[in-house]
């Protein structure tokens, strides 16, 4: 067990294994698995509704699944809680944003740094936001909500980039922006994961999805039906996965 | 003659600002539970008034004077709205909507329960120095007025400072625009609502004893400040330590002015006229969001 968890670490970073997970009575994941493997892009692809979001709340710890389990780095975390999960090195995106809208720029990027071990790490981790994205060292210190919404989903990348993740989950980050913020969010995406961060992302428009992953999963009414390197995934399957037969 | 008018003003002016600032101290607290966890906790005037109950107690049995007190108080209150949140809140807030609010009625007649045990009679908190007038030039002030608007501001001055600068702080500021993001950056969300519970609780110690210094009290007396301390968060609106401050100031502003002009018996009723309008007009509040 101690040989295969160590092994596991080498070169699987996230491991979920035949995860279900309901919101209340209803069942929104069924028997899921997959993994991530470290320094890799995933994405997950499904349709509206399919289970994408659930899963990327059950790995920050929003939702307990109620069967199967999480192994981050080799450890299981399925029953932590968010701020134990950020704590580990996973650090979410959210859909919707979430920003603190009545804090500045800058209080938001300082709250991404909570956790015992970011602060200390604090300043060099601004910088290094800062160089992602310039624009929030311009507005530091404007309330949040007075920024635009490709500037708000740059906050949250930054605010994200601020706890000092291994892994980084995106959920939608393209949602309601316009193709040319979209372009200058994944490219601050791809340096991302050039620092050596590992992505898992959700992402509704499917062309994006595959055009920055390495690897893609297709969630299909909370089941995973298909796993594979982009480069082998055909536009059938894809259809098939959205619209079914 | 305008002079004459202006001179007979500046006293229930001053007097006014100056019971505006304990209305204010007495609002901070509900305003930051109401902010952060949704709550209108109806035990807060009576966690305000057993603060003063537990001064008069500490007085009678060993001399201690009651602002000195606080340093018992103060660490008491903390420690004991940690408590309610973390063992009692948390689990109602879990069940319902309601039952946290059913929990906070419960608190509120356990504690005039045992402030009838201490003294079933009006009391105050009698002290030399409290007692009398001081000039500030224009008019003379009873001096607990002025104890009570200086520790009011102090209280007010730290808080904002507090939430703005550390941490835990702005944490909690966090926690209450955004709950699920601040779980999402890693705030431990059930912690935070434990300080800030046991932070409005601290404060609830100091009006207490500012409070008993100014005022009679008795067992029931925290019900009616509870809604002034309602109405000052409304007038002042949530999000801003500064806007209860003023919030505070507009309602004793009220008071002492509708009284001066038309009687003592009208000063409630305008207090909460400007409280409704208020509403009316501007939900937020002055300074809300």
């Amino acid at each position: 067990m101690e040989k295969h968890s160590q092994e596991l670490s080498q070169d699987v970073l996230l491991k979920i294994s035949n995860i279900d997970a309901f919101y209340g009575t209803f069942q929104a994941l069924w028997d899921v698995s997959l993994v991530v493997k470290p320094r890799e892009i995933v994405a997950l692809i499904g349709s509206n509704a399919s289970g994408k979001s659930t899963l990327i709340n059950t790995i920050s710890g929003v939702i307990h699944p109620a069967k199967g389990t999480i192994e981050f780095d080799g450890r299981d975390i399925s029953t932590l809680d968010p701020f134990q999960v950020v704590t580990l090195g996973i650090s979410q995106v959210p859909e919707g944003r979430r920003i603190f809208p009545e804090m500045t720029v800058l209080d938001n990027l300082i709250l991404g740094s909570y956790n015992r071990q970011a602060r200390s790490d604090r300043e060099q981790n601004l910088k290094r936001v800062y160089e992602h994205f310039p624009i929030l060292e311009q507005r530091k210190n404007q309330l949040a909500k007075t920024l635009s919404g490709g500037e708000q989903q740059m906050l949250v990348i930054g605010r994200g980039l601020m706890s000092d993740p291994k892994l980084m989950l995106f959920d939608e980050i393209s949602l309601g922006l316009a193709p040319k913020v979209t372009d200058e969010l994944y490219r601050a995406v791809r340096e991302i994961r050039g620092k050596g961060i590992t992505i898992l992302l959700v992402e509704q428009n499917v062309r994006r999805s595959l055009k920055e992953a390495d690897r893609a999963y297709i969630i299909k009414a909370g089941r995973i039906v298909l796993g594979k390197n982009v480069a082998e995934l055909r536009e059938e399957e894809i259809k098939q996965a959205y619209f079914g037969v | 003659m305008s002079v004459e008018v202006l001179g007979d003003l500046s006293r229930p002016i001053v007097m006014g600002v100056l019971l505006g600032g304990l209305y204010a101290l007495i609002g901070l607290g509900l305003s930051m539970v109401f902010g952060v966890m949704k709550l209108i906790n109806v035990a807060h005037g009576d966690l305000m008034i057993f603060s003063a109950y537990f001064a008069y107690a500490v007085m009678t049995a060993w001399g201690i004077d009651p602002i000195l007190s606080l340093t018992m108080g103060i660490p008491l209150w903390f420690v004991l709205g940690f408590a309610i949140q973390k063992y009692v809140m948390r689990r109602a807030f879990g069940i319902s909507m309601e039952a946290p609010l059913i929990i906070a009625f419960g608190i509120s007649l356990i504690l005039q329960g045992l402030a009838q045990r201490i003294s079933a009679y009006s009391i105050g908190l009698e002290t030399p120095y409290a007692l009398g007038g001081i000039s500030l030039g224009i008019t003379s002030v009873p001096r607990a007025y002025l104890l009570s608007f200086v520790a009011a501001l102090v209280v007010m001055l730290l808080l904002r400072e507090f939430l703005r600068r550390s941490y835990l702080g702005k944490a909690i500021v966090a926690a209450s625009q955004d709950r699920r993001g601040a779980e999402l950056v890693g705030i431990n969300t059930g912690r935070v609502y434990a300080f800030a519970f046991a932070i409005a609780m601290a404060t609830a110690a100091v009006a207490g004893v500012f409070f008993g210094l100014t005022f009679p009290f008795y067992p029931t007396a925290g019900v009616g400040y509870l809604v002034i301390a309602f109405g000052v968060v409304i007038v002042g609106g949530l999000g801003s330590m500064l806007g209860t401050f003023i919030g505070g100031i507009v309602l004793g502003l009220t008071q002492t002015l509708s009284s001066y002009f038309l009687g003592t018996a009208w000063q409630m009723l305008f207090l909460y006229l400007i409280v409704f309008v208020v509403l009316a007009v501007r939900p937020q509040g002055i300074f809300g969001r």
